[in-house]
């Protein structure tokens, strides 16, 4: 589609604007214009580039332009911080060289007091902002007068706020400002995704007419290549530092480059490593989430510039500023999925007709299958869909709370407007009330905190706060970010360098060295929060193993893999070492079938091996690897212990595994799952997260610990107390729920079983198979039965029995020992 | 379940639950219940599960039944706050009541329950010696104090094993004085590698005892995975 100025003509002043510019309106920019004439909200979907964001704003300057208002008229809202601040700035050429009577101001965390207060008094017309900041501005007392006027609510980068807390927080901002200014028009920006239409309905719940989906022009191809290191392609790990030559050797003739891996540490190695060969002296830099905010600013900075020759990047990258100059994308390590590696590659080249090019540099066999299937998927123009899940009754609360610090809450107008936005369409009045229960006064059933609460009801039937000081509580505690506790890394007692979670650092020892921000750093000691480190040249580093950044691989892209896989007439693009596996492993063994299940069982060592291909991920396979172990426990099958990548499964016992279609059997999330998820890790991480959203356990604020000893509360101690006592609270609702969709996936792993029942292929082999081979590499680097303390104290320390037994040491049986 | 071991000679079972039991003496020893913590931050708006004292009297009853003491001694800080008595529950009250009816008990008075709420029954004390030559007090001393037995600290260890760090409460001790895990389901933890604790034993260092969920696990201070500083 050629882009014309027929469908809707720009008023002349724009005309002349773009004509000066000696630009062509975007046929997209032009479709917004006239869906918002006609007072219709939009849903612009397109790649990165041809003018996205300004399509997004048009309206509202061509209407500030004809009618020019105080009062704020426009809102933005974007999941970046440093992308609110980005686009003001951009806004400022049309506003100025239009000559409109228009402000444009960001408002966010880093916004001082006193600027926000402005904002306040005397709102600009056009305002910047977080799903964070809007949710502030709602529980303002002030919010009805002032977003009274506003006519247009631009959410940028809508893909990556939908389907999380933070999108769930984002909608029920919409739905309040639906009440508070029921004209706003809403214009939705996004990135290529799987169901437009979806994502529509989304943005427009709650409107009487639904938005229209206007798709921009797509980008020219991408041109996708995946690299080989020189050596062999290696049978397990997932830093391909041994593909760094090649990588070094791209980067040498590109213009400017973004490295993206999928972990910190895999950045801190795969930089440290590029550095090492670097005797060009590229200007290669580093971006984490982990760096001092400085740092990172510095970073992105020098890349707008052109400075960089390169940048080693985590997802801090995947969104946000333009780098227009960026001419290659590399990935390395698995892509995990379509979208995420369209949006990445996407990050260079902005130009519509010139192709986005990208490497793709696989770390071992199972990775570079998952690249071919990633290229093959984006080819197909398959995008994988989010996966839908219900919004989060924590969010729920922070949302209800705000309302309250707000006026007063009517629970039946509440509850309707609530249930306006997305992903509470379906919430249940008996939720909300819980919900309403929890922020009134704790919500526990046997036994109120009635003389406590936050919460009164007036004589009217509304709900308000009872003071000030719970509206001070609110806004302490807003977002749905939820933070690892970190602490400081200061280098040589001056320089702040960053941050990592404070478990990382518990677990080094004075001198012990580690690689950060590209520098080799030795462990001094700790002070409070800040840990003293000093840069030494030479010594073995600790790297630090972060727990973020680790996305289990997708369902569409695993279903590429698994059809690759099964299909040998499409395996001449691998490379002959790959094809040899593959060959060797047809041979000896089967391979997976594309929608059955393999399970190869094989002795090893003394021990028996059960291997399991199931392609569902991570988080699916470790809760898979729970299940499976209690069932071949009570089969008498004597299970030691199970290891789960994202393509598979091994379990080992003392006993050879039998009666496989009984082990994956559907009935295993029965309870066997509501006992062992109860005392999982996994929920109680889920449980703090849900605690601090809700309001349960207030954050910790920077700063604030040193101001003495900060209370802060175990929310182990609080949810083995709740678990006990009150098992059906709404908090541990939304803990399960959150567990369910997230770190446990069984949602995901029902379908599976579903999928594979009448399905599963059983081959008994006399020893390991080239496709297990990956997995049982994976065997002692990877955590094994998490959860079983005394397990794992037992290895690590001495059970005091051995003491008690031993001759002379300990006095001899108490008398009077009663058990 | 329990560990056998010596402080200052005195033979002593040191219990998973974090009690510690003198079978000479029949005393059953429990340090900073906390009761009615719960409570205490609600009143400021922040509703934790008020469900803490009922846990804390629940394990604590498990306890008495298992060890059948002649004596119980609270180890100071048994109260959140002073006005704690006059939050309890009525049936976390009078369980209470029977609890300390059934045997001596006495309470140790904390920095946290400088005063012990009325009508609960039991003496009390600013500190105690039990025969054997054990003294229990709730603040540690500050000298090198051979058979002293405190609370206070709420120490917890954490060592490193394959599924990354475990931290638990623990006892901790040379053999010649103990400090004890905090009793309360809402007590929180001290590294017991915090000079506040460690600074309490000599260079020849201490040991801590972890309280798994079945089992205890003895630790030496060269395993425990965090820095000196």
């Amino acid at each position: 589609m050629q882009p014309t100025a027929d469908a809707a003509p720009l008023p002349p002043l724009f005309a002349d604007w773009f004509a000066r510019r000696g630009w062509t309106a975007h046929a997209h920019q032009l479709a917004i214009v006239a869906a918002a004439a006609t007072g219709r909200s939009a849903l612009l979907v397109a790649p990165t580039g041809g003018g996205k964001t300004l399509a997004g704003f048009l309206p509202s300057l061509i209407d500030l332009a004809a009618r020019p208002a105080e009062g704020l008229h426009t809102l933005y809202v974007s999941p970046l911080k440093a992308l609110a601040v980005d686009v003001r700035r951009n806004l400022e050429i049309p506003v100025s060289e239009l000559g409109l009577p228009v402000r444009a101001e960001a408002r966010t965390g880093d916004t001082p007091t006193a600027r926000r207060a402005r904002q306040r008094d005397s709102p600009p017309q056009i305002l910047l902002t977080t799903p964070e900041s809007l949710a502030l501005m709602l529980a303002d007392p002030a919010a009805r007068t002032q977003f009274a006027g506003l006519r247009a609510i631009v959410v940028d980068e809508l893909h990556a706020l939908e389907g999380g807390k933070r999108g769930d927080l984002l909608a029920l901002g919409l739905a309040r400002l639906a009440t508070l200014a029921p004209r706003t028009l809403r214009i939705g920006l996004s990135a290529t995704v799987a169901d437009p239409p979806r994502l529509a309905r989304w943005l427009g719940a709650g409107l009487a007419e639904e938005p229209v989906v206007v798709r921009g022009r797509g980008g020219a191809r991408p041109d996708i290549r995946i690299l080989m290191p020189e050596a062999r392609l290696p049978w397990g790990g997932h830093m391909a530092l041994q593909t760094m030559p090649e990588v070094y050797g791209a980067l040498r003739g590109a213009r400017s480059a973004i490295v993206f891996v999928n972990t910190r540490a895999q950045a801190e190695l795969c930089f440290h490593a590029l550095w090492k060969l670097n005797d060009d002296n590229l200007p290669i830099a580093l971006h984490h989430g982990s760096l001092a905010v400085e740092q990172r600013r510095k970073v992105e900075a020098a890349m707008a510039a052109g400075r960089l020759r390169a940048v080693v990047a985590t997802s801090s990258l995947d969104l946000g500023i333009d780098w227009g100059d960026v001419d290659l994308v590399v990935q390395v390590g698995a892509p995990k999925g379509a979208a995420r590696l369209l949006q990445r590659i996407g990050r260079s080249n902005h130009r519509l007709d010139a192709p986005s090019r990208a490497l793709l540099v696989p770390a071992n066999r199972f990775e570079l299958l998952e690249c071919e299937a990633a290229i093959e998927a984006i080819g197909a123009g398959e995008i994988d869909a989010p996966r839908t899940r219900p919004g989060g009754l924590d969010v729920l609360a922070q949302h209800v709370l705000g309302c309250a610090c707000h006026g007063p809450v009517d629970p039946d107008a509440l509850f309707a407007e609530v249930r306006g936005a997305a992903p509470y369409a379906g919430l249940e009045r008996r939720d909300f009330d819980d919900v309403l229960a929890f922020v009134a006064t704790g919500g526990y059933a046997l036994r109120g905190y009635d003389r406590f609460r936050r919460l009164f009801r007036a004589s009217d039937g509304t709900w308000r706060i009872v003071g000030p000081h719970v509206a001070r509580q609110y806004r302490l505690n807003v977002g749905t970010i939820v933070e690892a506790p970190m602490v400081t890394l200061v280098l040589n007692r001056r320089r702040k360098l960053g941050e990592v979670e404070e478990w990382f650092v518990q677990g080094l020892e004075i001198g012990d060295t580690f690689m950060f921000g590209g520098q080799l750093l030795r462990f001094e000691g700790m002070r409070e929060t800040v840990v003293d480190v000093v840069a030494v040249r030479d010594g073995e580093p600790k790297v630090p193993v972060y727990e973020g950044g680790r996305l289990p691989l997708t369902t569409e892209l695993a279903a590429r893999v698994r059809a690759l896989l099964a299909d040998p007439g499409r395996w001449d693009t691998l490379p002959a070492a790959v094809r040899d596996w593959l060959r060797v492993q047809r041979a000896v063994s089967v391979l997976p079938r594309r929608d059955g299940l393999l399970v190869e069982i094989f002795p090893r060592g003394g021990k028996f091996f059960l291997v399991a291909y199931c392609f569902e991920g991570r988080y699916a396979h470790q809760t898979l690897g729970m299940l499976l172990t209690r069932r071949m426990e009570r089969a008498g099958l004597r299970p030691l212990g199970f290891v789960a990548t994202d393509y598979v499964i091994a379990v080992w016992s003392l006993r050879p595994p039998r009666g496989i279609a009984d082990l994956f059997a559907e009935d295993m999330l029965g309870d066997d799952l509501e006992e062992w998820m109860a005392e999982s890790s996994m929920l109680r991480r889920s449980f703090r997260n849900v605690a601090i959203i809700a309001g349960l356990i207030q954050r910790r604020h920077p700063g604030a610990e040193k101001s003495g000893r900060q209370v802060t509360f175990s929310a182990d101690l609080i949810y083995d107390v709740l678990r006990r006592h009150e098992p059906d609270h709404v908090l541990l609702r939304a803990t399960r729920a959150d567990a369910a969709a997230g770190m446990t996936d069984v949602a995901r792993l029902g379908v599976f079983l579903a999928r594979i029942r009448g399905r599963i292929d059983v081959e008994r082999l006399d020893r390991v198979s080239p496709l297990a081979v990956p997995v049982l590499l994976e065997i002692g680097r990877e955590s094994v039965r998490g959860d079983a303390i005394d397990e794992l104290l037992d290895e690590a320390a001495r059970s005091l029995i051995d003491e008690a037994m031993a001759p002379g040491e300990m006095p001899p049986p108490p008398q009077g020992r009663l058990i | 379940m329990t560990a056998a071991l010596r402080v200052a000679g005195v033979a002593v079972l040191a219990d998973v639950s974090g009690a510690l039991f003198q079978p000479d003496t029949g005393t059953l020893i429990v340090a900073d219940l906390h009761l009615e913590k719960g409570s205490h931050f609600a009143r400021r708006g922040q509703f934790l599960p008020p469900y803490d004292t009922r846990a804390t009297l629940d394990r604590l009853m498990r306890a008495i039944r298992r060890f059948r003491p002649r004596h119980v001694v609270c180890l100071g800080d048994s109260f959140h706050d002073v006005d704690a008595g006059a939050r309890l529950d009525p049936a976390d009250r009078d369980l209470l009541r029977r609890l300390v009816a059934a045997q001596d008990w006495t309470w140790i008075v904390g920095n946290h329950d400088r005063e012990i709420p009325d009508g609960l029954g039991g003496s009390v004390a600013s500190a105690m010696d039990v025969a054997g030559g054990l003294r229990l007090t709730h603040l540690p001393g500050t000298a090198p104090a051979t058979g002293e037995v405190c609370g206070h600290l709420h120490p917890k260890a954490s060592i490193a094993t394959r599924a990354g760090r475990v931290t638990a409460a623990c006892f901790v001790t040379d053999g010649a004085r103990m400090v004890m895990p905090a009793f309360g389901a809402f007590a929180g933890g001290l590294d017991c590698l915090d000079p506040a604790i460690s600074g309490l034993f000599g260079p020849a260092g201490f040991r801590a005892l972890m309280l798994g969920r079945e089992r205890l696990h003895l630790v030496t201070r060269r395993q425990l995975a965090k820095p000196a500083k």
